[in-house]
């Protein structure tokens, strides 16, 4: 894996730590955005992590930007030393899976998805090898899912799949983006799930829906009244499945201001995870139950 | 104290410089496209150069006005009247209590800016007065403005009326107009003659062009270096595993139609991008109507930062001015 530094015009750096996807190199990218927001360099604005990238805005009238380049190319060896664990969080993140409204959605843009006379769920669990629907809630809520990256728009997580490769669900992108897509859709598009924090367009295959809201501009939402997004880069999601009576159940609740979702601190270890990828997924999501 | 919004114009949304620090989960900065105008126009009337203004695209709204107050219309050449009676451009003006400021047809550009003493007083969401649409945040109740809305002023002090930036400080775009870009990013994703040829051609500003980024047609395709797609990007050679995009990126799908990111950026995707046009020339992308030829002209960081300092000197001058 080779760093590639390069200048996003005179006011961004943008650092690709790997082409392709891995856990690596999403940790590598953890640490040296880590490294670079505690040595508080004059003049950085923004620190965006990406799945295996991340994006340094700086003001060049404060640091010149060969300069900028100079003080990250050193961070990148202070990571690399560090440590590849992470003190975190864990989200449970409540999914009705095959619902009647990305449905819906589905069928409205059927024309313009790979497999028109299939559902989404259907067809993605036909191409991943799994068993049916059922197989596939199974292999998709079975592991936790790292939040690789939040943005496209305002509190929209990437989510990246904690498994070996060969099991993680992969998926194309609709022919055509939709136009419309509901609002807190789970969606799928590359190896990547998504949760969709506003309604729009969209281009990556619809599985369910969560009932809890993860951006709240107006912050109205209990546990987003501090802050009206509830994603950051490096949270754990854990998906749990449930049906309609539930879904409901949490929707009037949170309209109610009476609902919270579970959430817990967890440290994960790449190194451990390396060496035993289902353990250490089970001791993670165990920190949802206290333990 | 106040403005009644009459009729709204196309898309008239309340903005300022914007909205930095939290790019990293999505929201963009937001703010004037054009901020070199919105700067200059809340100079002319007094206020800081980063109070809020209305940006009115390629028509004009029709606003009452509660109580007096100072005026100033800069970027696009848009007529402001006050009760029918024409207003000099980029100039300061009085409207009394009970007058209509409204707008005549756009003559050059794409985006007025509109001043008024006090600055528009909404909010402050996240730092920032400004709107972004998309996540129905900031602004005036997180969308553009509607028939019946009121907005409520800000505490001001009536300048002198005629104030006027000078004609050479009106920084707008030529013809053809010219977008300074430094290549980078993914930029050896595409063949040595398909990067020549993207400089040579003449672009067009496609019809779908706003606030988040501007498309151009009528280049010719872009040929892409050939590779083995890396796990999770995706097939199609123009795809990378979804990643930041900086503002002012330039990103190209399946390489046909640029698309220059502006203030309300979407802030990561999986399309690669060829560059990055110069922060210097943001605010001219801003008044660039649909169907404008453009050249996207090759620059070092030097050239860069020389027109960076040389946008710099202008905002000065015109501050130094009107002080």
């Amino acid at each position: 894996m080779t760093t590639r530094y390069t200048f996003g015009g005179d006011e961004h750096i943008f650092v690709e730590c790997s082409e392709e996807m891995s856990l690596d190199a999403f940790f590598r990218g953890m640490s040296i955005t880590n490294a670079l927001r505690d040595a508080k360099i004059k003049g950085v604005t923004e620190i965006c992590p990406a799945n295996a990238s991340f994006q340094v805005r700086f003001n060049p009238d404060i640091i010149a930007p060969d300069e900028m380049m100079r003080q990250l190319k050193a961070l990148e060896a202070v990571a690399q030393s560090a440590p590849s664990t992470l003190n975190t969080r864990i989200i449970e993140v409540p999914v009705y899976y095959n619902d009647p409204w990305t449905h819906e959605t589905g069928q409205r843009f059927r024309e313009r998805h790979q497999d028109p006379s299939s559902t989404d769920i259907e067809y993605t669990a036909r191409i991943n090898n799994l068993d049916g629907i059922d197989g596939f809630i199974k292999a998709h809520s079975g592991a936790p899912w790292f939040v690789s990256m939040v943005g496209f728009v305002a509190g929209l997580p990437f989510l990246y799949q904690m498994v070996d490769r060969d099991r993680q669900i992969q998926s194309p992108k609709y022919l055509r983006p939709r136009t419309d897509t509901p609002r807190l859709t789970v969606g799928h598009g590359g190896c990547f799930a998504c949760i969709y924090s506003v309604r729009g367009a969209g281009g990556y295959q619809m599985f369910g829906i969560t009932p809890m809201p993860i951006y709240d501009p107006n912050q109205t939402t209990t546990y987003l009244r501090d802050f009206m997004c509830l994603f950051k880069p490096g949270d754990i999601v854990k998906w749990k499945p449930i049906g309609r009576e539930e879904y409901d159940h949490t929707v009037a609740e949170v309209d109610a201001g009476r609902w919270q979702p579970r959430i817990a601190p967890v440290t994960f270890s790449l190194e451990a995870f390396a060496k035993d990828i289902d353990g250490t997924n089970a001791r993670v999501m165990e920190a949802l139950n206290g333990h | 104290m106040a403005i009644n919004v009459l009729k709204p114009g196309l898309s008239t949304t309340v903005q300022d410089l914007g909205r930095p620090g939290y790019y990293h989960i999505g929201i963009p900065t937001s703010g004037g496209m054009d901020t070199l105008s919105l700067a200059a126009a809340n100079l002319l009337v007094g206020n800081d150069a980063g109070a809020a203004v209305l940006e009115a695209v390629f028509m004009g709204p029709e606003l009452e006005f509660t109580q007096d107050a100072m005026v100033a219309v800069t970027g696009a050449d848009l007529p402001p009247k006050v009760d029918g009676q024409d207003q000099p451009g980029w100039t300061a003006f009085k409207v009394k209590k009970g007058q209509v400021l409204s707008f005549g047809f756009l003559k050059k550009g794409a985006r007025g800016y509109i001043a008024v003493s006090g600055g528009i007083d909404v909010p402050v969401v996240l730092g920032s007065r400004s709107t972004y649409t998309l996540g129905a945040l900031g602004g005036f109740e997180g969308r553009k403005l509607a028939a019946g809305d009121v907005l409520p002023l800000g505490k001001g002090a009536l300048v002198a009326e005629g104030r006027s930036v000078a004609e050479d400080l009106r920084r707008a775009p030529g013809a053809p107009a010219e977008l300074r870009m430094l290549p980078g990013l993914y930029w050896h994703r595409i063949t040595e003659q398909a990067g020549r040829n993207f400089f040579e051609d003449t672009w067009k500003v496609a019809p779908e062009a706003d606030r988040i980024g501007y498309r151009f047609k009528a280049g010719r395709p872009l040929d892409f270096v050939p590779r083995t797609p890396p796990f999770g990007a995706g097939s199609d050679p123009s795809n990378i595993v979804d990643a930041c995009y900086p503002y002012g990126s330039v990103q190209v799908p399946s390489g046909t139609e640029p698309i220059v990111l502006h203030r309300d950026a979407v802030s990561g995707g999986g399309y690669m991008m060829i560059g990055t046009v110069v922060s210097a020339d943001m605010d001219l992308i801003g008044q660039l109507q649909p169907h404008t030829p453009t050249k996207f002209v090759k620059v070092t960081m030097e050239q860069a930062l020389t027109a960076r300092a040389d946008r710099r000197k202008t905002l000065e001058a015109i501050a130094k001015a009107l002080a």
